[in-house]
């Protein structure tokens, strides 16, 4: 056992390693290898974390939660319930930079913070989703009662995510639609360093994840193993 | 079929209760009202229409007084001990979830439509030959607030959070519901019927039909003890 979580530590800290590297490489590309938009100015420089960030929100984030719920539920591992929690934190802070990056670019461009746009709306009401859940998380307390309670959550509000963006897109395309999309004519170099930034988010999100599900497992084997003491005195005490 | 006679003495235990002066529905209907004359005074007066801002208010007076309630169905339960009892009962957990949404089912239905005559009369809205469409898309709505309050509701009830917390943990969820229902009683109320209203009631249909199924699965987790 020790010897394997001595080789779990070192799998950790080489992932940190890899991420930071790629990490400081995609700002590099970002923020001076990639030409200056022509008209946007270097504020369109931002899209490389926003568009990162939206996909790690609307991708794999919140389908992990989604996968590792019924997993839960159909194993009643704990485990599997640390790591929903922890992708969904996770989850909820790239959606945070989503939302707060978009209205940042949107001034000077759209000259709007916001628009009642479908992907702007659906991404609102994710957050909002997301935000229930570790705030259900945040008050069931510990054990298989709470796992079993965001696991339903997890579930529920994953199948709810396509129907929203089905709706505000129906509701949208009725109205005239001012803006289309953010379509601009990419430089290569400029496609590079999304890429690279796309690389570096998703590596980005794996190592949080490892870190934080790795912090909990390692909680709660603190607290089997205090329990498992406090059996073994109590016993100690009777003789 | 004994699965629809258990489902009812769970119904008709509650609305026993609710007449005998649980005093539900007069919450509900009072909150409900209240949504309509306080957004009343953010829009413009004198305007004929029935525009979307306008059935917006009529849906959040909906669902305000919706969550009011499933959040009481389970409150209650949960305040007497009662609903370990149910819990008790030999039958499917199935059984007691759909009887739980039924008699909320019943409740949102009746709120609803005192709600939406309160509506058309303060805001001079003629309902004129589409009353039955109207009651028809306020059955799917009903349908899909029940459905997911009950189920959160129970969830809720299991971590003892009051109201506040259920409509946090079911507005976000009940998005494409309010939308769809809003663009609906639009064209009603402009004197337009469901079939000008395109893909929007088959959303609904769709959104009911898929977390009943979902909510009628999970509900098993959310009580289980």
């Amino acid at each position: 056992m020790k010897s394997g979580s001595k080789r779990r530590a070192y799998a950790t800290s080489a992932l940190v390693i890899v991420t930071f590297a790629l990490i400081l490489f995609a700002l590099v590309e970002a923020l001076v290898i990639a030409p200056r938009e022509a008209t946007m100015g270097d504020i369109q420089r931002l899209f490389y974390f926003h568009m990162p960030s939206a996909w790690i929100a609307l991708g794999p984030a919140f389908t992990v939660v989604f996968g590792l719920s019924i997993a839960y539920l159909a194993t009643g591992k704990m485990v599997y319930d640390r790591w929903a929690g922890a992708s969904a934190e996770i989850g909820v802070i790239f959606t945070t930079i989503t939302l707060m990056t978009g209205p940042i670019w949107a001034k000077p461009i759209w000259g709007v913070y916001w628009t009642w746009e479908p992907r702007l709306t659906t991404t609102l009401v994710l957050w909002f989703i997301y935000v229930g859940y570790l705030l259900l998380r945040s008050i069931a307390g510990e054990g298989p009662r709470r796992a079993r309670l965001s696991a339903v959550y997890g579930i529920v509000g994953w199948i709810d995510v396509p129907i929203v963006f089905l709706s505000i897109w129906l509701w949208r395309t009725v109205h005239p639609r001012l803006l289309t999309g953010h379509g601009f004519d990419m430089d290569s170099r400029m496609v590079t360093a999304l890429m690279i930034s796309l690389a570096a988010f998703t590596l980005l999100y794996v190592t949080l994840l490892v870190l934080r599900a790795g912090t909990l497992d390692i909680a709660a084997e603190v607290t089997a193993l205090q329990a498992r003491l406090r059996r073994l005195d109590r016993r100690g005490g009777g003789r | 079929m004994a699965f629809f006679s258990q489902a009812w003495a769970i119904v008709r235990k509650d609305l026993l209760t609710e007449l005998r002066g649980a005093s539900t529905i007069i919450s509900m209907v009072l909150m409900g009202l209240l949504v309509v004359l306080v957004f009343n005074f953010g829009t413009e007066p004198g305007t004929q229409s029935a525009s979307l801002a306008r059935a917006g208010v009529l849906w959040a007076a909906f669902l305000f007084s919706g969550v009011i309630a499933v959040g009481r169905s389970f409150a209650s339960e949960k305040e007497a001990g009662c609903l370990d009892g149910l819990l008790l009962c030999p039958v499917d957990r199935g059984v007691i979830y759909l009887g739980k949404l039924l008699g909320n089912l019943i409740l949102v239905f009746v709120t609803g439509v005192v709600i939406l005559l309160f509506f058309t009369v303060v805001y001079n809205v003629g309902i004129g030959t589409s009353w039955l469409q109207l009651l028809l898309l306020l059955v799917l709505a009903s349908v899909g607030l029940s459905t997911l309050g009950t189920l959160f509701a129970a969830v809720a009830a299991g971590v003892r959070a009051r109201d506040a917390l259920l409509t946090v943990f079911i507005f976000p969820l009940l998005v494409p519901l309010v939308i769809a229902a809003a663009h609906c009683s639009t064209l009603l109320l402009n004197g337009k019927s469901l079939a000008d209203a395109g893909l929007w009631p088959w959303l609904l249909v769709v959104y009911d039909v898929v977390f009943l199924a979902v909510s009628f699965i999970v509900f098993d987790f959310v009580v289980e003890d």
